[in-house]
């Protein structure tokens, strides 16, 4: 991997009156606190992906992170999923710091990352393979399952270069559900699928994170996606990123209907409203 | 009539008539192409050997080349001669396929392997192979271990470079995605590293053919009682080139029949692939 751990300037300054808000410190399940990260750019520059980022998600919590383009989402899920060290700060799972990948978390990467030589159904069984959680017929029959959730069912025999890129996408999310992770780390997972079956992903994919309490961190560039999924919508500033709004979205689940509401349409506004600043680069600091 | 899009082997998409007549005219373009120019080098052969061109001596006539083939056939001494190359190409190949992808893997997947032997492969690799021929006799005598060495010397080095390039290259994406699932090494390594790379692997056996045969030719030129280099050199000797006509065919049709084997290896192994 062509990334160093480098370390900012910004541990040296003492940075010690971030506002945090976090509350009660055992009840986080995940906790971000002043986390940074640099990427070891070309000859000695350093790129500082996101800067002091500060995130407390509570159990079962789905918490959307909105931005403008390279502001370091994916660079956050990465720290999170335990792939990339960060440079700075504090990065704690259920109180322990998170130093590699674990069963615990699966990622729905921004690529869908498929194998090229397996079809749709061991795609799908991929991870349950290698985390060798169950295998054989009794991993089949839960991928054809998680298959049926995503549409594919009639695919299951296809290979991965037969498939359009949502539908690979789809493939990608199926995998990682299958795992049945206690976090799901998802990067733009449905950016370019179809508005309805998006819309239906949308809605299958609350389901499940209720059901099995799952907790999310949901990446996506669409506001409204954001609003309907959340419980609440973070915005990162542009690079390097920081979190400077956490909007909670009270909106009843389940949210089927939601879209149709003047409160979803209010919040939409409010989080374009605040996405707009940060992009502009007016909210930096706030 | 429908009209079906499919992409072939370079990933150019062709357009395909369902109708058979108009299929079976596009599969069979190769093939007619292909055939046409051999049969357009047979009768350039015919025309010059019969109008007399070149003597006989020189350049024998399609007839008489397949007159030598029938004299060869007749008598039993072809079939040692068979056994002894078919031995020597056996072996050394054999030997070269599984010890060029076992130490490609390795060398390959351990980069401290690579850095220790890279540079011995480079310098081996760069060499002119056959020109350790007369070694390998000084060391292992003039039997069969020394044409079986050379043979392999000649061959493990395509298949060993690129089976280890084809593990080098394999996508970190997919071990990114692996590692997230919790996979170790061991099973990068197989369910990542292995598939990814056997159509390097494959590449590496069809090249490693045409050396084996550069190598049972130049081991048998070297010194040998039987072979069909051997009948070859013995037949140049004596200007029998009728028969070294059919022996160059004996070796190309050896090599035609190996390749299409890989080939249809590779075509089973690479459904997934565009
Ligand atoms: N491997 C890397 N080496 C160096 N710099 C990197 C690397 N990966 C990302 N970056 C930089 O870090 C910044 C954040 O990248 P990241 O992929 O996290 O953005 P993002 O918010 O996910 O963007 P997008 O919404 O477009 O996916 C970018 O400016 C990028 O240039
Ligand atoms: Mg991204």
């Amino acid at each position: 991997m062509a990334t160093a751990q480098v370390t900012t300037l910004h541990d040296k300054a003492g940075h010690a009156a971030s506002s945090s808000p976090a509350p009660d410190e055992t009840s986080d399940y995940l906790r971000a606190r002043n986390v940074s990260l640099a990427y070891a750019g070309r000859g000695n520059d350093i790129v500082h992906a996101i800067d002091r980022v500060d995130l407390s998600v509570k159990r079962g919590e789905f918490v959307c992170l909105l931005g403008p383009s390279g502001c370091g989402k994916t660079t956050f899920l990465n720290a999170v999923a335990g792939f990339l060290p960060i440079s700075s700060g504090e990065l704690t799972l259920r109180g322990k710091p998170i130093e590699k990948p674990g069963p615990d978390r699966a990622m729905v990467f921004q690529q869908p990352g498929l194998l090229p030589w397996r079809d749709v159904l061991h795609n799908v069984t991929y991870g349950l393979e290698m985390s060798g959680k169950i295998r054989g017929r009794q991993a089949a029959a839960h991928a054809g399952a998680l298959l049926k959730l995503v549409g594919l069912s009639d695919f299951a025999h296809s290979y991965p270069h037969q498939l359009s890129g949502g539908m690979q996408q789809r493939v990608n999310l199926a995998r990682a559900l299958a795992v049945e992770p206690e976090l799901l780390l998802l990067d733009e997972p449905f950016a370019s699928v179809d508005a309805q079956t998006r819309e239906a992903l949308q809605v299958e994919l609350l389901g499940i994170c209720k059901r099995a309490e799952v907790t999310a961190l949901f990446v996506t560039h669409d506001i409204g996606e954001a609003v309907f999924l959340a419980d609440r919508v973070c915005v990162f500033t542009r690079r390097p990123g920081r979190i400077v709004r956490d909007v909670r979205v009270r909106l009843p689940k389940p949210r089927d209907e939601a879209r149709l509401k003047p409160e979803f349409l209010a919040y939409v506004q409010e989080v374009a409203g605040v996405l707009g600043s940060a992009a502009a680069g007016k909210a930096n600091g706030t | 009539m429908a009209i079906v899009v499919t992409l072939d082997s370079s990933g150019t998409p062709t357009r395909q008539a369902s109708s058979t007549l108009a299929r079976l005219g596009q599969r069979s373009e190769r093939a007619v192409l292909g055939t046409a120019f051999i049969v357009l080098l047979f009768v350039v052969w015919q025309l010059v050997t019969a109008f007399g061109i070149e003597p006989p001596i020189l350049l024998p006539s399609p007839a008489g080349v397949a007159n030598a083939f029938a004299n060869l056939f007749s008598s039993s001494d072809i079939w040692f001669d068979f056994a002894a190359s078919g031995e020597e190409l056996f072996y050394g190949f054999a030997l070269a396929a599984v010890v060029g992808i076992i130490a490609g893997l390795a060398i390959g997947w351990y980069p401290r392997l690579g850095y220790f032997f890279d540079p011995f492969i480079n310098f081996l690799y760069a060499v002119p192979r056959v020109a350790l021929g007369p070694l390998l006799i000084v060391w292992l005598g003039i039997g069969l271990n020394s044409k079986v060495a050379l043979v392999f010397l000649i061959a493990v080095f395509p298949v060993l470079v690129n089976t280890s390039s084809g593990v080098r290259s394999l996508d970190q994406h997919l071990v990114r995605v692996a590692r997230c699932f919790g996979a170790g090494d061991l099973k990068i390594f197989r369910t990542i590293a292995l598939p990814g790379s056997v159509p390097f692997i494959l590449g590496g056996l069809r090249l490693a053919i045409g050396q084996s045969l550069i190598g049972v030719f130049v081991a048998e030129l070297l010194g040998a009682q039987h072979g069909i280099g051997a009948m070859i050199e013995n037949a140049g000797q004596q200007f029998q080139t009728d028969i070294v006509f059919a022996g160059l065919l004996i070796f190309a049709a050896a090599g035609m029949v190996l390749t299409a084997i890989v080939r249809w290896l590779e075509r089973r192994f690479d459904a997934w692939r565009i």
